[in-house]
């Protein structure tokens, strides 16, 4: 299945519940969620463990809306509007850990 | 300006994401003209708001980070980003857009203690 | 949307007049706004149209009258940079005249 989060993982609990409780699959990281994605942020190392029960995407507009186009850790997945779609399609179910 | 007020603008939000950034930018600007002695206090995500290099094009939300390069000419020049929340984001000094003062957790603590009006967003 | 004809094409404005798409700005808008607030474009205005275009571009934002004056000032000499010179080519406020005629959304600040 997949999972979305849209909250910044430093104000809010949204990825820590997520990455918690899924039981893996793809996540999404879209609007202030994709702070998780970037380098050495506080989030980072929760990631990065993440990465072995996970698939990690990160919507790149939002990345790049948010001046850090040139941050993302290594091994997160870049996806457009059009790759948000198919992840949506080629998932049976989806939660948005809102 | 001796009689002028202490304003502090408190600034928590991350950009885009909610509105509270727009805000408290456009209350800035607008307040900018009753000549107070005004700072703008960056933490947790609101040491965001600075990143150097926006590109919003993407998602169709107009980039406003431009505009706190031209707090100068509203005489807004007292910006301070708290260090912790700055170095827990991988962010340092020279990603943010405009020249600010780094504080610690403490002072800027200190700091809000010492104003006459504080403005949370 | 109220929308306005200039030579043969339509343009979407605001309930104040003001252009709705910045894109969409031409001389012929500007001369057609200024016509509306009764003012002949000069070289003068046309200098503090210009400049708060280029600011725009900057900062994306209209300056506020006193920032604008200040501004002013710096760009094209001290002797423009009074609210006299200013109020004396946009007699209704040069935030909100010069504003409308550069395509510009009302000055933040400007009530």
């Amino acid at each position: 299945m997949l999972h979305i989060i849209n909250k910044s993982p430093l104000s809010s609990v949204s990825l820590d519940t997520c990455l918690n409780t899924a039981a893996g699959g793809d996540t999404l990281l879209i609007e202030d969620a994709v702070y998780a994605a970037t380098k050495g942020n506080a989030a980072e190392a929760k990631l990065k463990t993440a990465m072995g029960k996970f698939k990690l995407h990160v919507l790149m507009p939002d990345l790049d809306a948010r001046g850090l186009g040139d941050r993302l850790m290594d091994g997160v997945i870049a996806v457009d509007y059009a790759g948000f779609v198919d992840l949506t399609s080629n998932n049976k179910t989806c939660q948005s850990w809102l | 300006m001796s009689d002028a007020k202490k304003f502090m603008f408190v600034n928590r939000k991350a950009p885009y994401g909610t509105i509270y950034a727009l805000e408290s930018l456009e209350v800035v600007l607008i307040s900018a003209a009753f000549d107070q002695d005004v700072s703008l206090a960056f933490l947790d995500d609101g040491v965001y708001q600075l990143k150097k290099g926006q590109q919003t094009k993407g998602i169709e939300i107009k980039n406003f980070s431009p505009a706190y390069r031209a707090l100068e000419d509203y005489d807004v020049e007292k910006l301070y980003v708290e260090k912790e929340a700055m170095e827990a984001r991988g962010l340092s000094e020279e990603d943010f857009l405009v020249n600010v003062t780094v504080l610690s957790r403490a002072e800027m603590g200190k700091l809000m203690d010492e104003q006459d009006v504080v403005l949370s967003f | 949307m109220p929308n306005i004809e200039v030579a043969g094409k339509s343009y979407e404005t605001d309930e104040e007049g003001y252009l709705v798409n910045l894109a969409e700005w031409n001389t012929d808008v500007a001369n057609y706004m200024a016509q509306t607030e009764s003012i002949n474009m000069t070289e003068q205005h046309w200098e503090v149209v210009n400049f708060l275009r280029e600011y725009f571009e900057e900062y994306q934002i209209a300056p506020a009258v006193r920032v604008l004056t200040k501004a002013i000032g710096k760009k094209l000499g001290a002797d423009k940079g009074t609210s006299e010179y200013l109020y004396g080519l946009f007699p209704y406020g040069p935030g909100k005249q010069a504003c409308k005629i550069a395509g510009l959304p009302k000055p933040t600040g400007c009530i």
